[in-house]
């Protein structure tokens, strides 16, 4: 079990409210058994429109290449349950997401696998584009145990479950061992269990 | 100390506190498909772990299945390689696979249902969203992501925080031509598309104790649309009906015997909730979307929001859905010329949509500019319509008849949306390229509205629509 206490680097904003999944990876990248080289296609329809319209999006953008936090909105991360999701992130480099709130399976999701997720209200995110966006090479720094985001010479408070913060610092973001440890209390609940003892037909 | 569903389910299945925090959940049915699975097996393998509880693991395909030609194998080869995968695993895991070849091959919400392995009082996972369904049963059912998955294989638990509990009470009646899914559009409407974070919804009032398990499905699917993870209704006589003789569903003695537990899982008439929202039935229209996310609707005849009318922190989302889906604020969605109707969706694709669609187009023709499909939720959903005569309906009104699966909700099969194609769509979510085409446009609202659609060609109100007269004449 690996302990994450921080991430540090440049960030990424990706600007707008409810960015959902299937604009994070669609659905055709999907389409594998591995979750490798989902980095590559990361927002890849948000980056293919704003070509068609003649901009740029921040994944594109060579100032933000590197970027190491990702910088949302509210309600980052809806719609499907797709690990993908946070997997392309993570892979792309991104150590960290900060946005105003999280949809709740992409920020179970991403501590499943490391990707530290916290927020901080909607004018604090609105002031950290900002400097994002100005100077793409400012060092943002997310420090778990401080609870605080550093934005060049700018401390910001985040939120971030408690139960979230100490499995990140105590390397118990990755469950599975812990569910397996006294696994005869598991056998003992699902004993008890009426459907379980009683009238299952599982084996019909 | 009178509680909820979602705390008797919780306190029941809740095996420790783990060091991190969270709680350890054990999870009583676990569901499985082609898409978010195969990297969790492969872990399994890597770490020499087995499938803890095989028999209560069951798979199936859907996502990516092809709903026109069927023969092995599949014509894409990475659909086939995906399902070769979970073929594998099924067999060296020893767990059950609905397959193609099985007869109880479908949409993952269809089959647990069908099944009657969805039970009150249970706990259920599965790696797709809208896992949320199965809550009609009163079932406190979870989607989850793909190290979930994992570590519901090797554990049957997973780690979890608990929810806040939210009563949305429908009261009074439906008016004629509104159904479950106006219902549910309307909730995710009035509550916003994260108005349900933190929180699991119970569904209740007499709306919904009226409601058939089919509609009570279609409500519990789209909570994950509202922000809530898990939406539930109170197991009653409804639910037991629905799930006595289903296959997996206790025979005789046991089933007296499990109606009596199930009973006593629903909330206590004085449980404490965190929220509650009271909803008039006769407030809701025929709803449909207009926008990039499912909160994003309107009644059909109501006008379509403009960016200056709301409140300065919405007006960038405003804008962004209007000029995707190139609408103007203000204007009806009424009207709306549409390319192609999809009829399916673990939201809309039980034998009760298929038959509500089929009244609508009986002896009625798609209109010439329309691409329609009918995708059955499941091999028994389309083997029940078969039967009676339902796929023959739609042939005849022009609608191809196809096999079951998630089809044009995602798009990871052939059936997809082209360029700007708008479509008229019985399915869950409306986001940004989410049937296809980077570019495709979804109009979300009941199968009936869709089959309508299709007929008339272009959005209609139900309520007043004359199929017989020519729209716009």
């Amino acid at each position: 079990m690996s302990k994450i206490e921080s991430a540090q680097g440049h960030a990424v904003a990706v600007h707008g409210d409810d960015i959902d999944t299937d604009r994070i990876i669609p659905a055709r990248f999907l389409k594998t058994i591995t979750f490798d080289g989902l980095e590559d296609h990361v927002f890849e329809d948000d980056r293919l429109e704003a070509q068609a319209h003649g901009k740029v999006h921040p994944f594109d953008d060579p100032a933000h290449k590197g970027a190491a936090i990702l910088l949302g909105g509210a309600n980052f991360g809806c719609g499907s349950s797709r690990e993908h999701a946070p997997q392309a992130i993570k892979r792309w480099g991104i150590g960290a997401v900060v946005a105003v709130s999280f949809a709740e399976i992409f920020f179970g999701n991403s501590l499943m696998i490391g990707l530290a997720c916290a927020t901080v209200s909607p004018e604090q995110m609105a002031d950290l584009m900002a400097l994002a966006d100005a100077n793409p090479t400012l060092d943002f720094r997310l420090d778990i145990a401080a609870s605080t985001l550093t934005a060049g010479d700018r401390v910001i408070p985040v939120t971030m479950p408690e139960s979230v913060r100490s499995a990140l610092l105590s390397g118990g973001w990755d469950a599975t061992s812990l569910l397996l440890d006294k696994y005869e209390e598991v056998e003992q609940l699902a004993a008890r269990l009426p459907y379980v003892s009683g009238w299952d037909r599982l084996s019909a | 100390m009178a509680r909820t569903l979602f705390q008797k389910v919780w306190d029941t299945h809740a095996v420790r506190t783990l060091p991190n925090g969270q709680t350890q959940l054990y999870i009583g049915l676990h569901l499985v498909h082609e898409v978010t699975s195969p990297q969790a097996f492969a872990e399994l393998r890597e770490r020499g772990w087995t499938v803890r509880a095989p028999q209560r693991t069951f798979a199936t395909i859907d996502h990516i299945v092809p709903t026109a030609a069927q023969a092995r194998p599949f014509a894409d080869l990475m659909a086939e390689s995906m399902t070769s995968a979970l073929e594998r695993n099924c067999r060296d895991f020893g767990v059950r696979f609905f397959d193609l070849a099985s007869g109880g091959q479908g949409i993952v919400h269809v089959i647990g249902p069908e099944n009657g392995l969805t039970q009150p009082g249970m706990t259920i996972a599965c790696g797709d969203s809208h896992t949320s369904t199965h809550g009609a049963f009163g079932a406190i059912a979870f989607g989850i992501g793909t190290s979930q998955v994992r570590d519901v294989l090797a554990t049957q638990t997973m780690s979890l925080s608990p929810l806040k509990v939210r009563r949305i009470e429908v009261n009074g009646r439906l008016r004629p031509g509104v159904y479950a899914k106006d219902v549910i559009l309307h909730i995710i409407g009035l509550l916003g598309v994260k108005g349900g974070t933190g929180y699991a919804y119970e569904y209740a009032g007499d709306v919904v104790d009226r409601m058939t398990m089919d509609e009570r499905m279609t409500i519990c699917n789209m909570s994950i649309e509202g922000g809530a993870r898990i939406g539930y209704v109170n197991p009653d006589q409804t639910t037991f009906d629905f799930l006595r003789d289903r296959p997996y569903a206790p025979k005789g003695a046991d089933f007296d015997t499990a109606v009596t537990w199930w009973t006593s899982m629903a909330s206590d008439p004085d449980a404490a909730y965190d929220d509650v929202v009271r909803i008039d039935a006769a407030d809701i229209a025929p709803t449909v979307t207009w926008g990039i996310n499912p909160g994003q609707s309107v009644g059909v005849n109501g006008r379509l929001p403009r960016p200056e009318d709301v409140a300065p922190g919405d007006r960038a989302g405003i804008s962004e859905a209007l000029e995707f889906m190139s609408f103007e604020g203000g204007q009806r969605v009424e009207g709306t010329k549409i390319d192609v109707a999809f009829i399916g969706s673990c939201t809309n694709g039980r034998l009760s949509d298929l038959r509500e669609a089929a009244k609508i187009v009986k002896g009625q023709k798609v209109a010439a500019h329309v691409r329609a499909i009918v995708v059955p939720g499941s091999q028994k959903v389309a083997v029940a319509a078969e039967k009676e005569g339902l796929d023959q309906v739609f042939a005849d009104a022009g609608f191809e008849w196809r096999r079951a699966g998630c089809s044009m909700c995602l798009a990871m099969n052939p059936d997809k949306l082209v360029g700007r194609e708008i479509c008229a769509s019985s399915s869950n979510r409306n986001f940004k390229g989410r049937q296809g085409s980077p570019t495709g446009r979804t109009l979300l609202m009941s199968p009936a509205m869709v089959a309508a659609a299709a007929v008339a060609g272009e959005v209609v109100d139900i309520r007043t629509w004359d199929a017989h007269v020519p729209v716009g004449a």
